[in-house]
């Protein structure tokens, strides 16, 4: 049988059928049908994999930690303290403008590093309570990005593409995965920043945007205050039960409406209305921690109970990851420490350390970690050499820095208390086993069942996807 | 029968001999179109290039095997015929008629994982049909065609049709003939309530009233429809639903982006918009004011604020940002907004490579960059929260400020002109004779003549008339001058130093040196008496009028000869600089005694000596420095002189010191001053907006290698020009903007007119004719009714470009006013609705909602443009996006209910009440619609929309009648233009009843509904009825009807 025959017989095989409904996928069926589309969802075919993860926790660092003061021991900073960085090492790569023509003198940790837990990562003195769960943890030490100023770094490494405008990570996971829970979004970001607002990074929305997808896939900012979700609340004088009296008159109508018209759309806006009422319930019953434990929240830390800090937005991922949310993004602005490391980095790392190491002893004791993957990371690292006087111990700082950084992974079927890649004696540049952010994104797919290079979305005349043509999934990580 | 056929095929297929096969593959062919082909057009029998093949090689083979030559594998292109059919030695990727001998069908059909095409690991593959469709295509022939789009549209014939009596306009002939050949009956009209609520809302954005409805209804002359057609297009409301669209395309915003976010001036452009499409005007006009305004001959002001639509991408004023690279990343946006916007391609794909599936290059792409690379700008944010250039946009009565300002000063100047007479100059010498004896004669100082000089260095010197010695000739690195002179006073208490500047030393200042700056590194005095006895006076204190930085006057005395007075005041060295040195007790000097003065002048800075000086003495213990007016010394010398016997240089010199100091000169001189202030700060109040200019001088254009800004190919400068696909410019014209704009308006050129009324085309319809509005490239879809397509394109042109035409063209169509009701049949036969068998319904822009809710509450406050506005929004919405940076100041009063485009658009945040927008950061052509819970929330709860409810209950309750079934049906009728059903009725009153029971006990929620929103409450009301009411609005506001365009 030649070529053309085999087809022919291919084609005359399958059930004539089945093709009626050619050119139409099965969500948009999904979607005429007037089914609901949101609960559930997803598209066919997905996950390509059995999932590893069912959900993810971004911890998004946001203005750059310093690998090098916190995660990525480099004692020869500091023995050659003051000394320029030999043009070996840095081979005069591109810099922010701010130190582009300035000196690169070595400027060891600012903090002691010791060693932890059976699997003797090194860590700074700055992080006490991730030095606990040390073996938890999956360290990358050699992760690489493109751009080398915060807002394209963000973009590039939530969105794949440094200029805003492209769907982020959230929304193609809820694009392609859908939902687990009905009764909220799937895709929940929450923000917060450092006490005192140093050069504070802003938190563009299309950080959570969906870009070119539909807009239903963008992320559901909670905000730190006021209503969690914009228009949560019902307006004074109308209470629960006068807003189910009113919905019901409404769905009434609607439903006249529908009979009369026949478009399925009517029905989904019915569905949209209930589900709306139902996170008047299920929103508010999130940020209300009283029935939390006392050790419960002695674990997070003292500012849990203040909205819209990073403590008490960690104990909301947990809540949001009890209860089948996707996606949850956090983001914690006051990383960029130019030249106020020596007073700045400690406070930061009081803020963060202890709420994100409780998160994954939390979600380990609830048995959630192995089927919740948490990343915690910024957009970039900082220089290996102090930026401003060397000699001026207080003003002490670094720059950004693309060229390598450190994260750390948890959960979600990465291997525990490995720590994955090098970099040179300074810091510098990977060495050994670069992950570049394309491949970061793609590992993260891998996890949870997608096949980064098959999550496509055509627009323009292209097929999108989050690693643009780039991306290797690091199969080392996976456990 | 259609079972039997089946069953055939699948048992027999693999024992037929080729003829039967293909036989077989026809009769498969139609049988599969009987059943399913709802959306593919006609005649699908014949197989068509672009529709049937382009997407398939498009979408699967040409990645590889395309354009791109970097990307390009083996050598082979399959997107032109050329490349497919090029002998590739023993064979060629397709033979034409010949399918067994074309390569690519032996690849496309293998399961050897090295041989297969597409390769396993490209993640593409075809599916079974697609394989069939190529290897029927290569047996009819292979006939490769050039892109639908890039061919000149010409006006189609109309079709037959079998119902001549459907057919209102030329639309409906090509949407009937359609439909007729695929079985489906077009559906009845919409009733008239529904169809005067559509083309209201369509054409304004805003429903219709009841007396508009009830005179619709109650004109049965034919031509009823279109006098509502004519009156909304009319309507000023039709420009600013009009201009919603276009603000998402040019991708305007009121903040900048990115982490500044600064506020800038970009509405006055807004206004224009508003005003182009209310005036009708013509969209070549439309496009060439907006893409080349400034490159009109004589343009005026309202051309130049057009142009700001290239100038409303953002603009990063991030630290750290390389200015250049910022403004070349404008550059690329304007191209990307501009050929997505008039050509429908993707031209961004070429920023850094060869287009992947469109044949367009990256050159092409930077020589499109070209033509927007030389307006004059830095890629900084450097006009306020504006980027240069910038337009000044004086109202009326502020250029009649202006004007009243330099007519001031132009009258004073003349008034002082006149005052420079010889005539009045003289009258004012004689005056000042007088003074000059008054002076001297009052004078604490008293000027010492000299005897003897001499400059130890050997340099020349002059004694001049008014005892100041003048130096010139050799200028050595250092001297020490020692000056002997009479002494003119009796009782020596100090000495001045007057050091002189002079036009012909260093930057006319006081010596000749690097700077005009001399250092006084030391200074003595000998008084020698008649009797020859020499006193030695000890310099007790000293003072200059200026001196620079630590260079003091002590350091000329304080014995070191490294250290010393200087005066260096860089930008102005033309000023007469003095110092007085004071002695412990004053000197009796005897009559006949001499002065020495010696002045050193020994610095390491080369030539830093005084070049003219003059030394005075007083007898005053506490003398002033300065005298209170010290008359110019060449003033004085001129005044000793007659008029006639004075040079050029004198003559000058009296001028311009009675310019400076005549009382009645000086005056004017201060008048025109202040009346320039005020001219300046005038100006400064001038609202300003960006705008295109060209620099003088054009930048040089090469193509940027992997797009990379400063990595630029110098090997080959680039003019402005467009992709070689398309029809040529014009090559006499000048290469830039103005004759871009022209050529995209040309009738050669086939894709503006198609691109642009195709989305006019979505705006009504909701999808576009070609769906993928912002891609006509080979990737995007093929136009639903390609005829229809080329009908309206030609119609646009040949009209003149008139919008107003062409959708009033649309919306009396009898496709435009059918039914929305949808059947089960439709919903199978063609779930998309693309063959439009029905009117789409679909619910309204988030914008149009508000603006609906505000009108039905009577609360909207209509007015034209304008400064934008900030309505109820959630507190902290802007102060958590942005760090606590920028604070939400909500306006009060009518700026609460203005048109929803007028609200102020952030980039980082947008307006909260509005969703499904575009997030304006790049141009959105595409309209997104979609049904989430966060919409539900926002339209139940959102403070406008709440007291929108509160405003119609306060409207209803006296408009609707006397029962509750009368207001409630009033109210709904408002709301969805037509009367509710009985069923609909018993709703209503039943949610009303819940409601009244519910609220009637209970007085704080009542108190709390009725304060929701700023606006006050009518108290004619019975309160608990009112907030009754105002609930159940808060439910016919949330009617999917009433958030739905029928």
């Amino acid at each position: 049988m030649n070529h053309i025959q085999q087809l022919q017989h291919q084609i005359a095989r399958r059930d004539f059928l089945t093709r009626t409904s050619l050119g139409l996928g099965a969500a948009a069926l999904a979607h005429l049908s007037g089914g609901n589309v949101s609960a559930a969802g997803g598209l066919p075919g997905l996950p390509h994999f059995a999932p590893k993860a069912k959900r993810v926790i971004y911890l998004m660092q946001s203005g750059a930690p310093s690998h090098v003061d916190l995660f990525d021991y480099k004692p020869t900073l500091s023995e050659r303290r003051g000394e320029q960085i030999p043009e070996s090492i840095h081979k005069s790569q591109k810099l922010s403008t701010m130190t582009a023509n300035a000196g690169k003198p070595c400027l060891g940790a600012i903090a002691p590093f010791r060693q932890h837990g059976d699997s003797g990562r090194w860590l700074s003195d700055f992080l006490p309570h991730t030095a606990e769960i040390a073996d938890d943890l999956c360290f990358v030490h050699s992760m690489k990005t493109e751009a080398v100023n915060h807002a394209p770094a963000m973009t590039f490494l939530l969105t794949g593409s440094e200029q805003p405008g492209r769907p982020s990570t959230g929304a193609w996971l809820d694009y392609g995965l859908g939902s687990d829970n009905d009764d909220l979004p799937t895709f929940c970001v929450l923000t917060s920043r450092d006490r005192e607002g140093t050069c504070g990074q802003l938190f563009y929305d299309f950080y959570w945007g969906s870009g070119f997808l539909p807009s239903r896939y963008q992320g559901v900012k909670f905000r730190g205050g006021g209503d969690p979700v914009l228009y949560l609340s019902n307006p004074p004088g109308i209470d629960k039960s006068l807003r189910r009296d009113l919905l019901d008159g409404l769905s009434d109508l609607n439903k006249l409406k529908y009979e009369a018209v026949g478009d399925p759309e009517i029905q989904t806006r019915i569905t949209q209305y209930e589900m709306a009422y139902r996170m008047q319930d299920s929103v508010p019953e999130l940020t209300d921690y009283t029935t939390e434990p006392k050790h419960i929240i002695d674990m997070y830390g003292p500012q849990v109970m203040e909205r819209g800090t990073f403590a008490s937005n960690c104990m909301m991922a947990r809540r949001l990851a009890e209860r089948g949310v996707k996606f949850i993004q956090l983001m914690h602005s006051g990383w960029d420490q130019h030249q106020n490391l020596p007073t700045q980095l400690v406070e930061q790392c009081k803020d963060t350390d202890q709420p994100a190491a409780a998160l994954v002893k939390d979600l380990k004791q609830r048995g959630l970690l192995e089927e919740t993957l948490v990343v915690w990371g910024g957009e970039f690292g900082r220089t290996p050499f102090g930026q401003g006087d060397i000699n001026n111990p207080k003003k002490h700082g670094r720059d950004h820095h693309p060229y390598c950084y450190s994260i750390w992974m948890a959960g979600g079927g990465v291997k525990p208390g490995i720590a994955y890649g090098k970099t040179d004696e300074y810091g510098y540049n990977v060495v050994e086993d670069k992950v570049h952010v394309h491949d970061f994104q793609a590992t993260v797919m891998r996890l949870l069942g997608i096949d980064h290079e098959r999550l496509t979305f055509k627009f323009q005349g292209r097929h999108f996807r989050l690693t643009d043509i780039h991306g290797h999934v690091v199969e080392d990580l996976i456990g | 029968m259609l079972g039997l056929f089946h069953k055939f095929i699948r048992m027999n297929v693999a024992h037929l001999n080729p003829s039967t096969l293909a036989l077989l593959t026809i009769m498969r062919y139609l049988l599969c179109l009987a059943f399913c082909l709802s959306v593919l057009p006609l005649d699908a029998k014949e197989i068509d290039f672009n529709r049937d093949i382009r997407p398939i090689l498009s979408d699967k083979c040409v990645f590889c095997h395309g354009p791109d030559k970097e990307q390009r594998q083996a050598d082979l292109r399959l997107d032109t015929g050329a490349g497919a059919f090029a002998d590739l030695g023993d064979r060629a990727a397709i033979v034409p008629g010949d399918p067994e001998a074309s390569e690519l069908v032996k690849r496309i059909t293998s399961t050897d994982e090295f041989e297969q095409m597409p390769p396993p690991d490209s993640k593409r593959s075809l599916s079974d049909d697609e394989k069939q469709l190529l290897i029927d295509w290569i047996k009819q022939g292979a006939e490769y065609q050039q892109h639908w789009s890039l061919i000149k549209p010409e006006r189609p014939q109309l079709p037959p049709v079998k119902n001549p009596g459907w057919p209102k306009n030329a639309i409906d002939r090509f949407i009937l003939r359609r439909l007729e050949a695929e079985g489906i009956p077009p559906s009845p009209p919409a009733d008239k309530e529904t169809l005067i609520r559509r083309v209201t809302l369509d054409l304004t954005g805003l429903p219709p009233t009841l007396e508009e409805i009830d005179a619709f209804l109650n004109d049965d002359s034919p031509s009823a429809y279109e006098k509502v057609v004519d009156r909304l297009l009319t309507s000023p409301r039709y420009g600013e639903h009009m201009a919603a669209t276009w603000l998402d395309v040019a991708r305007y915003s009121d903040s900048n982006g990115y982490q500044q976010e600064r506020t800038r001036t970009m509405w006055p452009w807004r206004d224009w918009v508003i005003r182009a499409f209310n005036q009708n005007m013509p969209f070549d006009q439309f496009t060439i004011e907006q893409l080349a305004g400034d490159l009109l001959e004589n343009p005026t002001r309202d051309q130049l604020v057009a142009t700001g639509f290239n100038r409303n991408h953002m603009l990063n004023g991030e630290g750290g940002r390389i200015a250049e690279e910022s403004r070349v990343n404008y550059v690329i946006d304007r191209v990307n907004t501009t050929s997505t916007t008039w050509l429908g391609l993707t031209m961004a794909c070429c920023q850094c490579h060869d287009h992947k599936y469109d044949p367009l290059t990256q050159i092409e792409f930077y020589q499109f960059y070209d033509y927007f690379n030389h307006i004059d700008e830095t890629g900084r944010v450097d006009a306020g929260g504006n980027a240069n250039p910038v337009l000044d946009l004086p109202t009326e009565s502020q250029l009649e400020r202006e004007q009243q300002l330099r007519q001031q000063i132009a009258d004073l100047q003349q008034s002082r002109q006149e005052l420079m007479t010889p005539e009045k100059i003289l009258a004012w010498e004689t005056q000042l004779q007088k003074k000059l004896a008054k002076q001297e004669s009052q004078s604490t100082w008293k000027t010492l003549i000299p005897q003897q000089f001499v400059s130890r260095n050997g340099q020349d010197h002059e004694i001049k008339t008014d005892g100041s010695i003048f130096l010139s000739g050799k200028n050595p690195d250092k001297d020490v001058y020692e000056v002997t002179t009479t002494i003119s006073v009796s009782s020596l208490a100090g000495i001045r130093v007057e050091a002189l500047h002079h036009d012909s030393f260093t930057n006319g200042g006081l010596a000749r040196s690097d700077s005009g700056n001399f250092v006084l590194t030391g200074v003595e005095f000998v008084i020698t008496q008649p009797d020859g006895e020499k006193l030695t006076p000890k310099i007790a204190s000293a003072k200059a009028e200026f001196e620079q930085g630590n260079l003091t006057i002590e350091k000329a005395y304080d014995g070191n000869p490294a250290t010393g007075w200087a005066v260096n005041n860089p930008g102005n060295m033309k000023l007469d600089r003095s110092a007085m040195f004071l002695f412990e007790k004053p000197v009796a000097v005897k009559e006949g005694a001499t002065l020495t003065t010696t002045l050193k002048f020994e610095s390491p800075h080369k030539f830093h000596q005084m070049n003219w000086f003059r030394l005075d003495a007083t007898s005053d213990v506490d003398p002033a420095l300065e005298e209170e007016e010290s008359i110019p010394r060449q003033v004085i010398d001129a005044l000793a002189l007659e008029a006639s016997e004075r040079s050029d240089d004198l003559k000058k010199a009296v001028r311009d010191y009675y310019a400076k100091s005549a009382e009645e000169v000086v005056k004017f001189d201060q008048q025109i001053a202040k009346s320039k202030t005020d001219l300046n700060n005038h100006l400064k109040s001038y609202l300003e907006t960006m705008v295109m200019r060209e620099r003088k001088e054009p930048r040089e254009t090469y193509r940027l290698q992997r797009g990379v800004w400063d990595n630029p190919d110098k090997s080959r400068q680039l003019a402005g020009n467009v992709p070689a696909v398309l029809p040529p410019v014009s090559s006499e014209a000048p290469s830039n903007r103005l004759t871009l704009a022209r050529w995209l308006v040309s009738r050669e050129n086939p894709l503006t007119a198609r691109v642009t009324i195709n989305r006019f085309w979505q705006q009504v319809f909701g999808t576009g004719l070609v769906k993928t509005v912002e891609d006509f490239g080979t990737q995007g879809e093929s136009p639903s009714h390609p005829d229809l397509l080329d009908w309206l394109a030609v119609e646009f042109m040949e009209s003149g470009w008139d919008i107003k035409h062409m959708m009033k063209l649309i919306v009396m169509s009898s496709t435009y006013r059918q039914s929305s009701k949808v059947t089960p049949e439709q919903v199978n036969r063609d779930p998309y609705n693309r063959l439009l068998a029905r009117a789409p319904r679909y619910r309204l822009s988030s914008l149009a909602l508000r603006d609906q809710a505000l009108f039905l509450s009577g609360l909207l406050h209509e007015e034209l443009g304008g400064d934008p506005v900030k309505p109820y929004q959630p507190e902290g919405v802007w102060l958590e996006m942005t760090l606590g940076k920028i604070k939400y100041e909500q306006d009060h009063g009518d700026d609460l209910y203005r048109r929803s485009i007028y609200i102020f658009w952030r980039r980082s945040v947008g307006p909260t009440m509005l969703f499904d927008s575009s997030a304006r950061q790049v141009c959105t052509v595409k309209q997104s619609r979609t049904n989430t819970p966060l919409h539900a929330l926002t339209l139940m709860n959102d403070i406008t929309y709440v007291e929108a409810a509160r405003k119609m209950a306060e409207r209803v309750m006296p408009e609707g009648g006397e029962t509750d079934q009368a207001r409630l049906n009033y109210a709904f009728r408002l709301a969805t233009s037509r009367h509710p059903t009985e069923q609909e009725q018993a709703a209503l009153m039943s949610t009303l009843e819940s409601v009244r029971q519910k609220l009637g006990s209970d007085e704080n929620a009542v108190n709390e509904l009725l304060s929701v929103g700023e606006s006050p409450v009518d108290e004619q009301f019975d309160r608990a009825e009112l907030a009754a009411y105002a609930a159940t609005m808060n439910v016919i506001l949330n009617l999917d009807e009433v958030l739905t365009r029928e």
